[in-house]
C-alpha cells in the first residue's frame, strides 16, 4: 500500500516558520526509494534541529548503506522546532521525514542515533507527533521499532520504557542484520506480532530489548539484579566493532545540504577508537581498539567527496587525529594535492605536543594561522595525572610557544572542571597556566599581538569509564571554582586583557550526569520534563534546569543520588548487562589508579594495558605504517 | 576576466531557500561542475559571483540572475548544462551569456509577479485590485530588520489583474481551484514586494486570502516605455557578445 507523501499539508505551515528549508529535504545526493520498492524501511532520526543532525556522521553512513541495500529504503528525519512543532499539532500533521515527507509512523524501524543524552526529549516530541505511542509497552504491531544507537545508548536505562531495542558500538554491520530479521519476520507473515520480532532481535545477543530484562532493586535504592525474564535472551549485551575501515569506505555520496549547517564540510573519519586512555572520556573508552583507516582509502575517500559535494572543506576526523600512524603523509599528500584549490583541510585535534602544530602548519600553507586548540584538560599537573592525560607544564608552553612563534595568533586551551579529587587550587592553576603561556609567548615574539582563550567545560562521570564510580562535583562548587578563575583571569593587570575565558554553569552538566548515569526509573523525569514543555536541552536558550528539577521531585527520583553520589566496587551499575568490552576489573583498578596519582601508557604504541577489549570481542588494534603514499593526484 | 551573466529558477519546494543558502548551493555546484570561477584576492578568498535582485525565502521564481566571473574563458552553453547538473533539482539554470557592456542590475527595472491565493473569492479580489488601482497612494507597513518601516505600495504597480487557475503545489495533478493576480511592479527604494501588495489589498478592500499566497516571479527585466512590455535583461548581451563586440576583460564593473 503506497504511503503518501505529507508534503503539500507541511507546505502550507512553512511560510510561517523560521528557516523553512531545513524541512523540505532535497540535498544533493539524497535518496528517494520508491516505497512499494522495499520490503524494509527504516527511518533514521538525528534527534536534535536539522542543522546539528545534517553533518551526523553516524547518521549519514547509515543512511548510505541501508539505501544501498536492496529491498530496504531510509529516510532522515530530525526534531522540528517548537514553531512548527506548535502548527504540526494544530493542523494535525505528523512527524515526517525529510527525503520523501512520509509520516514516520509508517516505517518499519525508527532507528535513532544519540551523540548526547540531552536529546532524549527531543525523541519524546517525535513520537508523539508521529503518533507512536511513548511507552514501548503501549505500542501495538502497526507502530516502529523504536531503536536507539549511538553514544548514549550504552547506558539507554534512562529511556528503556520509550524504547524498542537499543545497539552498542559502530552500526554498518548490525544494521544491516537487523534489515535481515525484520525482513524474513514480515516476509513469513509477521508471525507472533511484534514480541516475535523483538525477541528474534534479542537473541542474536548483539540487540538489547529493555523489556526482557526486569530490574531489582535493594531496599535503599540500589540495583540488586538486572537479569532476563525469558529464556533465551542473553544475560549480557555486546557491542558491535568494525573492523576493517576500508571495507567501509563511507560516506561516498555525502549529503549536501541547502541549509546552513553546524559544520560545512566534507569529513572523512581516519580511525575510530582511542587508547590514549583519558579516563574521563566515555568515547575513547567504549570504541576501542584503535582501527585506522589507510592512507590510500583516505586520500580516494577525500578525492571523491570534495568532488561529489563541491564543499570547500575537508575534515580528518577522530578521537585525536595526529595520532593516526602516517598521518604525516596523509597531512602533506592532501596539502599538496590541494595547494592553490581554495579547498582547506581541517584536523580538529587537541594534541600537546609539537608534532601536532608541524601538522597545523601543513594544513595552514596558504592560508592564515589564526588559531590553533590543545586540550591539556587538567589546570595542575595532580589533576591532569588523575584523569591520565600526560602532559607536563613545561611540554604545554613549550609547544605553546612554538605555535607562537611559527605565526599563530591565538591558541586555545580547553580544560574540565569538576574532576574527581579537583580541588580549589587545581582549577586555578589554569589561570597561572594561562598567564605563563601569554608571557612566554611575547618573549617568544616579542609582540603583544597574541591571545589564548581558555574553554571550560563540567565534568561529567560518564558508564563505561573509571570515572563511572565517582562522585560529581555538584553544580555550587564547579561555579564558585569557575567564578575564582574567571576574577583570576580578568584581574591580572599584566596578562588579563590577552586571556580570553569561556565556560558554562555547573547546572547542565548535573542534568546531563543525572542522565547519564542513570536508570530506569530516571525516565519518569525525562516523561515529566517533556509534558512540561521541554525541547532542545542541548541548547541554552531551551535548557531549563528548574524544569529538570521539579520534574525530578514530581517524579521522587533524588539528583544528587545519581549525580554526587560516589559508588562502591560492588554496586550494580545500570549498564553493566551492557558490554563495551572493557573488563570491570581493569575499570575499577584505573579509577584507583587515578585516585593514587598512577598513570596509563598508550597501547597504540605500548603493550597492552587489558582493559579486556580484544580479547572479549575477539579484536584487535589495526594500525599502519602501510608505507604507501596518497593516490597520484588526479587533476581536476 | 570573462564574465558570465545566469538566468535561473527556484522552483517548488526549493522556493524556501534563503539568499544565502543559494549563493552556498551555488558556490558547491561551481565547483562540482569544475567551472574555472575566479575568486577574489586575499586572507579568505572569496568566489566571484555576484546576485541581482534576489527573490525573498519562499517566493518561487523563473527569472533569478548572477554574474559569475571565470578564469579562462568558457562556451556558455557548456556553463549551463554543466551547472544545471550539479545544481539540486528545482534550481534550475534556465540561460548563460557572456557579459556585454552595462551593469545587469541596472536593466533589472520591474518583476512580472504571479500571486496564487488558494481559496480566495474571485470577485473580492477583482474589487479590490480595482479599489488599489484607482488610490493614488496606498500606504503599508511592513516589519523590517530596523523595526516597523511605512511606505507608499501603489505607484511601483504598473498593472494588477486578476484572473482564475489552480493551485498547483497542493498535487501537481488535482490542484484546487484559485485566485491569481498578476501583477508588474517597479523595482523603487524601500522595495515594493507582492506581500505588500497584499497588504495594500487588505487595507483598501479588507480583502485577506485564507491561506499563505504562493508566488512566482515570472520575469524581470527592463521596462519597454512604449509597448508597457518587459523585455529580456539578456538580450542586450546577446546582441554584442553574437556581433564580436565584447567589451576588454575586466572593464567593467558589475551592478
Amino acid at each position: 500500500m503506497p504511503v503518501e507523501s505529507i508534503f503539500h499539508r507541511l507546505e502550507a505551515l512553512l511560510p510561517k516558520v523560521q528557516k523553512p528549508i531545513q524541512y523540505v529535504g532535497g540535498e544533493l545526493n539524497s535518496t528517494v526509494k520508491d516505497w512499494d520498492s522495499a520490503d524494509v524501511r527504516w527511518a533514521l532520526m538525528y534527534p536534535d534541529a536539522y542543522e546539528v543532525g545534517l553533518p551526523n556522521q553516524g547518521v549519514a553512513i547509515l543512511y548510505e548503506i541501508l539505501n544501498e541495500l536492496p529491498g530496504t529504503l531510509a529516510e532522515r528525519t530530525y526534531a522540528v522546532w517548537p514553531d512548527l512543532e506548535a502548527l504540526m499539532r494544530a493542523e494535525g500533521v505528523p512527524q515526517f521525514t525529510v527525503d520523501a515527507h512520509r509520516p514516520v509512523r509508517a516505517f518499519d524501524v525508527l532507528g535513532v542515533s544519540f551523540s548526547t543524552e540531552l536529546g532524549y526529549t527531543n525523541m519524546l516530541t517525535a513520537l508523539d507527533l508521529a503518533g507512536i505511542p511513548l511507552t514501548a509497552a503501549d505500542r501495538g504491531d502497526d507502530d516502529p521499532i523504536v531503536l536507539a544507537g549511538g553514544h548514549a545508548a550504552f547506558n539507554p536505562e534512562p529511556i528503556a520504557d520509550f524504547l524498542d531495542a537499543a545497539v552498542l558500538g559502530d552500526g554498518e554491520q548490525i544494521a544491516i542484520a537487523i534489515s535481515e530479521v525484520v525482513r524474513e519476520w514480515k516476509a513469513e507473515g509477521r508471525p507472533g506480532g511484534r514480541d516475535e520480532l523483538l525477541m528474534r532481535l534479542a537473541e542474536s545477543g548483539g540487540v538489547y530489548v529493555p523489556k526482557f530484562y526486569d530490574v531489582d532493586y535493594h531496599p535503599d535504592g540500589r540495583i540488586k539484579r538486572v537479569a532476563p525474564n525469558r529464556t533465551d535472551v542473553p544475560w549480557r549485551v555486546h557491542k558491535h566493532t568494525v573492523m576493517d575501515l576500508d571495507e567501509w569506505p563511507y560516506p561516498k555520496k555525502p549529503l549536501v545540504p541547502l541549509a546552513e549547517t553546524v559544520h560545512e564540510r566534507f569529513s572523512v573519519e581516519i580511525f575510530r577508537g582511542c587508547t590514549r586512555g583519558c579516563r574521563f572520556c566515555q568515547a575513547g573508552m567504549i570504541t576501542r581498539p584503535v582501527r585506522e583507516r589507510s592512507i590510500t582509502t583516505i586520500g580516494a575517500m577525500v578525492e571523491n567527496g570534495v568532488k561529489e559535494s563541491g564543499f570547500n572543506e575537508v575534515g580528518l576526523l577522530s578521537l585525536s587525529s595526529a595520532d593516526h600512524s602516517e598521518i604525516g603523509e596523509v597531512a602533506k599528500g592532501l596539502a599538496d594535492r590541494y595547494e592553490g584549490t581554495n579547498t582547506s583541510l581541517s584536523l580538529p585535534s587537541t594534541r600537546v605536543d609539537a608534532f601536532n602544530i608541524d601538522l597545523a602548519n601543513e594544513f595552514s600553507r596558504n592560508g592564515r594561522r589564526s588559531g590553533l586548540t590543545f586540550a591539556p584538560e587538567g589546570g595542575s599537573e595532580r589533576m591532569r595525572k588523575v584523569i591520565n592525560k600526560m602532559v607536563t607544564e613545561e611540554d604545554l608552553i613549550r609547544t605553546v610557544t612554538t605555535a607562537y612563534s611559527q605565526g599563530w595568533r591565538q591558541v586555545k586551551l580547553y580544560f574540565m572542571c569538576g574532576l574527581p579529587t579537583e580541588q580549589d587550587e587545581d582549577v586555578l592553576g589554569i589561570a597561572d597556566l594561562a598567564k605563563k603561556v601569554i608571557k612566554a609567548g611575547r618573549e617568544i615574539t616579542g609582540s603583544r599581538d597574541i591571545r589564548c582563550t581558555v574553554s571550560i567545560g563540567g565534568f561529567v562521570p560518564k558508564p563505561h569509564t573509571p570515572f563511572q564510580w565517582a562522585a560529581q562535583a555538584d553544580h555550587e562548587t564547579v561555579d564558585r571554582r569557575l567564578k575564582a578563575l574567571r576574577d583570576s583571569l580578568r584581574g591580572d593587570k599584566q596578562y588579563g586583557k590577552a586571556i580570553g575565558f569561556r565556560y558554562h554553569d555547573g547546572r547542565p552538566s548535573i542534568v546531563e550526569g543525572l542522565l547519564s548515569r542513570g536508570d530506569r526509573r530516571v525516565g519518569a523525569v525525562i516523561r515529566a520534563v517533556w509534558e512540561s514543555g521541554g525541547r532542545f536541552d542541548g541548547w541554552s536558550e531551551h535548557f531549563s534546569y528548574e524544569r529538570w528539577m521539579a520534574a525530578a521531585e514530581q517524579a521522587g527520583v533524588d539528583v544528587d543520588w545519581y549525580t554526587t553520589r560516589e559508588r562502591e566496587e560492588n554496586e550494580v551499575l545500570p549498564w553493566d548487562h551492557l558490554d563495551a568490552g572493557l573488563d570491570r576489573e581493569w575499570l575499577w583498578q584505573d579509577w584507583q589508579e587515578a585516585l593514587s596519582g598512577g598513570e596509563v601508557e598508550d597501547c597504540r604504541w605500548t603493550p597492552c594495558y587489558d582493559c579486556g577489549v580484544c580479547p572479549t570481542m575477539g579484536t584487535e588494534i589495526q594500525i599502519g605504517p602501510t608505507g604507501r603514499k596518497l593516490l597520484p593526484l588526479t587533476v581536476v | 576576466m570573462q564574465r558570465l551573466r545566469v538566468r535561473y529558477a527556484k522552483r517548488g519546494r526549493l522556493r524556501f531557500t534563503s539568499h544565502r543558502d543559494i549563493s552556498r548551493a551555488v558556490e558547491r555546484a561551481v565547483r562540482r561542475a569544475g567551472i574555472p570561477v575566479a575568486y577574489s584576492a586575499g586572507f579568505s578568498p572569496h568566489p566571484k559571483i555576484s546576485y541581482a535582485g534576489a527573490a525573498p525565502t519562499g517566493v518561487a521564481s523563473e527569472a533569478e540572475y548572477l554574474e559569475l566571473g571565470v578564469t579562462t574563458p568558457c562556451v556558455p552553453d557548456e556553463v549551463k548544462s554543466g551547472l544545471d547538473r550539479s545544481l539540486p533539482p528545482g534550481l534550475d539554470v534556465l540561460d548563460v551569456v557572456e557579459a556585454g557592456p552595462g551593469g545587469l542590475a541596472d536593466r533589472l527595472e520591474v518583476s512580472d509577479w504571479e500571486v496564487r491565493l488558494p481559496g480566495a473569492d474571485r470577485e473580492l479580489a477583482q474589487v479590490a485590485a480595482e479599489k488599489f488601482l484607482a488610490a493614488s497612494t496606498v500606504d503599508v507597513e511592513r516589519l523590517t530588520k530596523k523595526g516597523p518601516r511605512r511606505f507608499d505600495a501603489r505607484e511601483a504597480v504598473l498593472r494588477l489583474v486578476v484572473s482564475e487557475g489552480t493551485d498547483r503545489t497542493a498535487a501537481q495533478v488535482h490542484g484546487r481551484p484559485c485566485v491569481i493576480l498578476r501583477m508588474v511592479v517597479r523595482h523603487m527604494t524601500p522595495a515594493v514586494r507582492p506581500d505588500d501588495v497584499l497588504t495594500g489589498l487588505r487595507l483598501v478592500a479588507d480583502f485577506a486570502p485564507p491561506v499563505p499566497p504562493e508566488v512566482t516571479r515570472l520575469a524581470q527585466g527592463p521596462l519597454d516605455a512604449s509597448t508597457g512590455a518587459l523585455a529580456d535583461p539578456l538580450d542586450l548581451d546577446r546582441d554584442t557578445t553574437r556581433g564580436g563586440e565584447a567589451g576588454p576583460a575586466g572593464e567593467h564593473v558589475a551592478g
